[in-house]
């Protein structure tokens, strides 16, 4: 039994001599901790990590899952400084908590960069941030309503997504913004669907019984859009070019898919594909170049076919075919 | 008068009069609210045919609690039999969900649009859903009834690891079956939404197997005392076994019905606090959670209690940030009034007045 114990240790002691010397060389050691793996839009998040930083573009990556889990996404970014990594990347779980794991990692002198979500820290305590602004996208679905509309008055229902998130807010905060400029507008209610599927369609159930007469549903996610499309159907509303308008967020693969097939006549993306863009501000940083305190992943927005937009890009079977999530 | 006082002594010394005095009392809520806004008084209860199924909030709390309602079958009889509480079942119903929709995807599809590319018939996908969520309940069972671990603790197991199994079946990610002939189980079924067809379908062969067996006696006796029944020749473990299993049979159920309302199979979602919601119901219905008699009758109002409250809540408009804080009053208030010192203090007036009476009578 020992010996066999024995031999197992020698085996794993070896495996970890093959793999350290296989990553030596002059590879950048690139500590990234996910979020987790809780959505589609997080999934393409990660592989798009994956496709980015390869051993051939010069990068060694080792990508953490942290399952939702704040304590252990600090944990391993301390584990990263003590391995002295070359540059941290952290997409935080929360925004609050930060302080001291940032002020050790500056400490370590190792550039630390936030990318997607954002901290409640000091800029000061790290490099650079990269990231999605939900404002903005709350911004361009307003934006496109106010095209689309054309000065014609609405009543618009929200289903809003999990209350207290960072896109809830930003989604609501930019699409009011637009909202207020136009009083010909009516927003009857504004409710939680916990960005599900189910979520969306109970409150939009409700909604038809106690606001029979709408014009618009903004969802906060396209799964919120699927299940209040369900309720719709449910019972009887149309929704499409000329009839009940819905907007909705994420511009996900299926939601697309509807947006194409004309069910969701506006989609606003909030782009997962951030990789390149935290490679360019390292790239920048290696060649010691000094780089601003927050690159803006530029989000882009779709309509549906047969309707023209100087803001969101009209949709075809080749813009589908062309994403890459 | 006298005759007056005896029929609602009648009503009121009932076992289900309480269960169903609350979710009167919940609906009562609705009406006065729409009574106040000056809408019609009764809209609540409005019930239309809308592209050819009944359509209404009345519906809408029937539908939406049936999930709930399947859970609490199961529930009734695990708390009865082991005086503790099933708390893998909203995992159990994921993992079901995730497991069929795998099946009948193929593992690593994200998406089925046409019946041809399905990889097995719908109905074998189902079973096998139901039949892995009974084996957790199996497994459940093994460890409260052989193993002796306490019902929490056992079932805590299943609680955290379900959700993650469902996850790597279905590869992290949400798989889809746009077809009608799974979204059926979640849709409608003539004119009934086909979730209150398949709770009232639980609820009858429950019913029947417990008038035609001797299944409710034992599990009460068990309940009750495990040692004496066993001595009275009850095989105790094989009967709170039998608990467990019929609970994960039944989120296996509610999993399929969960799952199908919306498609596909999210794990992370699916029957997520559920499991409190199933154990309320039983708490609600009036039965102990220290184990022993049950009422099944009163579960399953419970359960729609719960959804009545949370339908309630969105026809009044209640952010749903806000909506847990008036559900806790509203259960807080169903439980005191169901509390035992409650009952001894309408039991000890009631007797109070009765000698008054004697007294009264004999002068």
């Amino acid at each position: 039994m020992k010996k066999i114990l024995a031999l197992v240790c020698a085996l794993v002691m070896a495996c970890g001599l093959f793999v350290t010397a296989n990553a030596e060389g002059d590879l950048l050691k690139i500590g990234y901790v996910q979020v987790g793996h809780e959505s589609d839009w997080r999934m393409a998040n990660t592989q798009n990590y994956f496709d980015v930083f390869t051993k051939e573009a010069g990068f060694d990556l080792e990508l953490i899952d942290c399952d939702n889990d704040h304590a252990l996404q600090l944990s391993k970014v301390r584990e990263f400084v003590q391995k002295d990594f070359d540059y941290i990347v952290i997409d935080p779980i929360q925004t609050a908590g930060w302080d001291d794991v940032l002020k050790e990692v500056q400490d370590a002198g190792i550039p630390c960069i936030i990318a997607d979500r954002s901290v409640d820290a000091s800029p000061d305590l790290y490099t650079t941030a990269v990231g999605t602004d939900m404002t903005a996208e709350g911004e361009t679905a307003g934006k496109w309503l106010e095209e689309y509309l054309a000065g014609k008055e609405a009543k618009i229902l929200v289903i809003e997504g999990s209350t207290g998130s960072s896109a809830a807010i930003g989604r609501a905060e930019g699409f009011n913004k637009v909202a207020a400029n136009h009083p010909e507008w009516e927003i009857l209610a504004s409710q939680d669907g916990d960005f599900t599927q189910n979520g969306g369609q109970a409150v939009m159930e409700d909604f038809i019984k106690r606001f029979p007469e709408f014009d618009v549903v903004v969802c906060h996610n396209d799964n919120e859009a699927y299940g209040a499309m369900d309720a719709m159907d449910a019972a009887g509303i149309k929704y499409g070019v000329g009839e009940k308008i819905i907007i909705s967020f994420d511009a996900t693969n299926e939601g697309l898919k509807r947006t194409l097939d004309g069910q969701i006549l506006c989609d606003v993306e909030c782009n997962p594909i951030q990789a390149v863009i935290v490679m360019n501000v390292i790239k920048a940083l290696q060649a010691g170049e000094t780089v601003e305190k927050f690159t803006l992943v530029p989000d882009e927005g779709f309509c549906a076919p047969g309707i023209e937009s100087a803001i969101v890009t009209t949709m075809t079977d080749e813009v589908l075919a062309g994403r890459k999530y | 008068m006298k005759n007056g006082m005896a029929w609602l002594k009648k009503i009121t010394g009932m076992r289900l009069f309480l269960p169903l005095f609350s979710v009167f009392l919940v609906l009562i809520i609705n009406v006065v609210y729409d009574a106040v806004q000056g809408n019609y008084a009764l809209e609540f209860f409005r019930l239309e045919l809308k592209e050819g199924a009944l359509y209404g909030r009345i519906i809408d709390i029937l539908n939406r609690g049936s999930e709930a309602a399947i859970l609490a079958i199961g529930m009734t009889l695990v708390v009865s039999s082991s005086a503790g509480t099933d708390i893998s079942v909203g995992s159990v119903m994921s993992l079901a969900g995730s497991l069929c929709c795998m099946l009948l995807a193929g593992f690593g599809v994200t998406h089925v649009r046409e019946i041809g590319d399905l990889q097995m018939p719908i109905f074998v996908g189902v079973l096998a859903g139901i039949a892995v969520a009974s084996l957790c309940g199996l497994f459940n069972g093994f460890l409260v009834a052989k193993m002796k671990i306490q019902p929490m603790v056992a079932t805590l197991i299943f609680f955290t690891a379900g959700r993650a199994i469902g996850l790597l079946l279905t590869n992290n990610k949400m798989v889809y079956i746009h077809l009608d002939e799974f979204k059926v189980f979640g849709g409608k079924l003539w004119i009934f939404p086909t979730p209150t067809v398949i709770a009232a379908a639980c609820i009858l062969i429950m019913v029947l197997i417990l008038k035609t067996t001797s299944l409710g006696m034992y599990v009460q006796s068990v309940g009750i005392n495990p040692r004496a029944s066993r001595i009275a020749g009850i095989n105790s473990t094989a009967i709170i076994l039998l608990c467990y299993v019929i609970c994960g049979l039944f989120s296996g159920v509610a999993g399929i019905v969960a799952t199908s309302r919306i498609y596909s199979a999210d794990s992370n979602n699916i029957g997520l606090n559920l499991e409190l919601d199933a154990i309320l119901a039983v708490a609600l219905g009036g039965n102990s959670l220290g184990g022993g008699r049950f009422n099944l009758a009163g579960s399953i109002i419970g359960a729609y209690t719960i959804q009545a409250i949370t339908t309630t809540m969105y026809a009044l408009g209640v952010a749903k940030a806000q909506a847990p804080v008036y559900k806790a009053i509203i259960v807080i208030l169903i439980v005191v009034v169901q509390s035992p010192v409650v009952k001894a203090f309408f039991a000890r007036r009631r007797a109070q007045k009765l000698q008054a009476y004697a007294v009264a009578g004999r002068s």
